[in-house]
């Protein structure tokens, strides 16, 4: 089938504003989005850039607003778009060039949750022990890739760039709810500030947007009752 | 263009595993880690079923069953030493990987859970053992994020989307590296004392793959440019179920809990092959009776494909074990694995073979093991040997980890026992040609426009109907004209991209050449092993022969930029080489 695709294209060194590019593709049904790039890009237009890197849905790397939703390009098919699909970077960074945009200050904000498990003790001899039942807690949000689909989905950090966002928080909780963490007072602690995880407005959009299918809302809401309890 | 100097200690290129692992072996000293993705989105993260250990956590297991079966699964191809290592280490590292943080999947007393995997057994090879840790089927992907996570709190030093160009070495020492930072399209210098590659393997050779974009053997060929030979890649593995058409892994996980492979006549295909593991032999094996089955018009519906059946399974197990796995099948095929049976191919999967290490990750460049002095290697784009001409599942994610970290701890010594080599004078000079002559462009003969995209296909097509599975000499031998074409058509390839900033136009061209060079090294050593071992399967010489054969290969390039093959001897220390069955 014929595909018409849209992709908003902005190169810094010859354009003055982003602009609409439109290529007519051939494609099945089956393809997915990324195929449509990869054909614009091998086969007609070598200018076009984007980030992609496994092609199924783990890297992170091809998040993009498709059809006015934040979907990862290796992950969305055509047959479930139509005949006329729109690509556009991510909104919220700013733009690289075409579909590429600066994380930068993404991954900052990532590290500054300290997402990485802080012990007490010294570990012992073998694997410390954790039942099934605690390892589910925290299982949803050990999904996460990092592909930033949620935060640049979230109409709290399209005002504020300076919250942390809903990818930082997933990654909080992570930790928070993993029973051999003891870094919870130094995290929650960042999730209090002020540009912390207050600013989540249970919009749901980050839900809606994640390609791992992981309940943000719910995990956003978890740390926040952390937070109130430990007010007590 | 001037380039822009930097100075580490160490330069680590490559941020999946076994990068990632060496660097914090090496944390708090002087290091930079270049990656020409974020670290994060590095193929490691894909690896699905999990890490092989003789934990014993369900079961009796024991380091010397996971030597066997690794030795037994390499076709007797691997260095048996660097073996031992691995499955003696892989004990110590699992654990390591838990204290870490990592959220291994869990027993019902709180143990690391372990799955059965192929080609993994008890006692020399009776009956399958569950050896496999795991978090349910993405292993991989909490093993880099437990990885980049402890970089974060060690405050590891990054150089993020930049591509390795050339490897610089002056007066026989490895003095840095050049590299093209993807973001401004600038070129710059790492000069060091030691450099590390860990860049990951070369999948992208072939049309039908499990391989990431991104996996073009970068490292590998700009190891080769430099002077130093590649070893057994004519070893390139293919993984019996990738989703037909696309490649798209379907880990042996699947398998592991009790999925089996179907034929178009409903028959479970495998008992004919593989009596005792069945679905669980080797994936060399596995693959190879695919194609045979397909060729004798066994395929479902007699097109080109099986069937991986998990429907006698619970919806739980399928849900809880296999969770993404069956979210692939569900997005790329419409397909509900609890349901229905999976249409699977081989796909390529791993190169065996790469850059020659010894047991520390310092890379040696002839028959005689001689340490190339300041140049480290670990990972897929290393071969140390330990997955000899057959890797067993789960043994990557060892591999990148024990070598990765061996590697870390021998360059804490060579920094401190050595200072920074000279750099040679214009350090960036081959680098900077070569990223001009593209841009510049140069039309063909006729001035016809060569293109990346379709030299590249041709590449990947043509490997795959010549070089994968099945082999011989007629196709091989036609593989090497192809691939020669090939290399000449590239000095007249053009990119219509002339800019600066996140040019992927150029950088595929760039990637382009790797892949033209591993594949050349994949073709010649493959043309010249008169014999089937493993993976390399030749239908001219249907039988192992260890009287010829049991050695591993170097491929040198040549000032003509030929192929030179030369050989070097197997490490055999406790398992003597026998009749492989399973």
């Amino acid at each position: 089938m014929q595909v018409k695709l849209r992709v908003k294209r902005f190169d810094r060194e010859r354009d003055r504003e982003p602009y609409w590019a439109e290529y007519e593709v051939e494609a099945e049904a089956t393809d997915r989005v990324l195929d449509l790039l990869h054909s614009v890009k091998w086969y007609q237009d070598g200018t076009l850039s984007f980030r992609r890197s496994c092609g199924h849905g783990i890297c992170g790397s091809d998040a993009m607003l498709i059809n006015g939703r934040n979907r990862l390009a290796c992950k969305v098919l055509i047959k479930e778009l139509g005949k006329r699909i729109s690509v556009e970077p991510l909104r919220g960074f700013p733009v690289v060039k075409d579909l590429v945009v600066d994380q930068q200050a993404f991954f900052r904000k990532f590290e500054s949750v300290q997402p990485y498990l802080v012990a007490e003790e010294p570990p012992p001899a073998r694997e410390r022990r954790q039942s099934p039942e605690a390892r589910e807690r925290f299982d949803d949000t050990t999904k996460c890739i990092l592909c930033a689909a949620c935060t640049t989905s979230c109409p709290s950090f399209w005002s504020n760039p300076n919250y942390l966002g809903p990818a930082a928080i997933v990654n909080a909780h992570r930790f928070l709810f993993d029973d051999r963490d003891a870094g919870q007072e130094a995290r929650l602690q960042v999730l209090n500030q002020s540009d912390g995880v207050w600013r989540c407005r249970t919009i749901f959009n980050c839900v809606e947007a994640c390609p791992r299918g992981i309940d943000i809302t719910r995990a956003i809401g978890e740390v926040k009752k952390a937070l109130l309890l430990r007010r007590t | 263009m001037a380039a822009t100097y930097h100075q580490y200690e160490v330069v680590v290129v490559g941020g999946g595993g076994a990068g990632l692992m060496a660097a914090l072996t090496l944390r708090g000293r002087d290091v930079a880690v270049l990656s020409k993705l974020y670290p994060v989105r590095s193929h490691t993260g894909t690896a699905q079923g999990g890490i092989g250990a003789a934990l014993g956590n369900m079961e009796e297991d024991h380091w010397e069953w996971h030597m066997f079966d690794t030795v037994k699964g390499s076709d007797y191809l691997a260095d048996q030493d660097a073996v031992e290592i691995l499955a003696r280490e892989a004990v110590e590292t699992v654990l390591e990987l838990e204290h870490w943080g990592l959220p291994f999947s869990r027993t019902p007393d709180g143990k690391i859970a372990q799955r059965p995997f192929g080609g993994h057994t008890r006692e020399y090879g009776k009956a399958p053992v569950r050896r496999s840790c795991y978090a349910a089927d993405r292993t991989g992907h909490m093993i880099l994020q437990t990885l980049y996570q402890q970089c974060i709190r060690h405050q590891v030093k990054f150089f993020n989307e930049f591509l390795v160009l050339d490897l610089l070495i002056e007066s026989g020492r490895v003095a840095g590296v050049v590299a093209l930072s993807i973001a401004d399209g600038s070129l710059h210098v790492f000069h060091a004392k030691a450099v590390l590659f860990a860049t990951g393997g070369c999948g992208r050779i072939y049309q039908i793959t499990s391989n990431a974009h991104a996996l073009t053997g970068d490292g590998m060929a700009v190891a080769w440019r430099a002077g130093v030979p590649l070893e057994d890649m004519e070893f390139f593995q293919f993984h019996p179920t990738g989703i037909y058409r696309m490649g798209i892994l379907i880990t042996e996980g699947a398998r592991g809990e009790g999925g089996k492979l179907i034929n178009g006549r409903g028959e479970r295909f495998m008992e004919k092959y593989a009596p005792t593991l069945l679905d669980l032999a080797p994936r060399d094996i596995i693959s190879r009776s695919i194609y045979l089955e397909l060729r004798q018009g066994h395929g479902i519906g007699g097109k080109g494909y099986v069937h991986l059946d998990l429907t006698h399974l619970s919806r739980e197990v399928i849900e809880e074990k296999l969770p993404d796995i069956t979210d692939f099948v569900r997005t790329y095929l419409g397909i509900d694995p609890v349901k229905e049976p999976i249409p699977v191919q081989p796909t390529a999967h791993y190169a065996m073979g790469g850059i020659p290490t010894d047991i520390w990750g310092r890379v040696v460049v002839d028959e005689k093991n001689r340490v190339l002095p300041g140049f480290y290697s670990a990972g897929e784009v290393a071969c140390v040997s330990v997955h000899g001409a057959n890797r067993l599942g789960t043994n990557s994610l060892v591999d990148i980890l024990v070598f990765g970290r061996r590697a870390g701890r021998d360059l804490v010594r060579y920094v401190a026992e050595n200072d920074f080599p000279p750099l040679p004078p214009r350090a960036e000079e081959n680098a900077e040609q070569w990223v001009a002559r593209l841009r510049a462009g140069r039309s063909g003969s006729a001035g016809r426009r060569t293109t990346v995209a379709e030299l590249r296909d041709t590449l990947q097509r043509e490997m795959m109907d010549k070089a994968s599975v099945f082999r011989d000499e007629k196709l091989l031998a036609e593989m090497k004209e192809v691939v020669g074409e090939l290399q000449q058509r590239y000095q007249e390839v053009t990119i219509q991209d002339r800019g600066r900033v996140f040019n992927t136009d150029l950088v595929e061209a760039l990637e382009l050449a790797f892949l033209l060079d591993c594949a050349q090294t994949v073709v010649a050593g493959a043309l010249a092993r008169q014999e089937s071992r493993g993976a390399h399967s030749r239908e001219d010489f249907p039988k192992r022969d260890d009287q010829n054969w049991l050695k591993h290969s170097l491929a040198y390039r040549t000032p003509s930029g030929q192929v030179e093959l030369k050989y070097k001897s197997v490490s055999i220390t406790r398992f003597q080489p026998q009749e492989r069955k399973y």
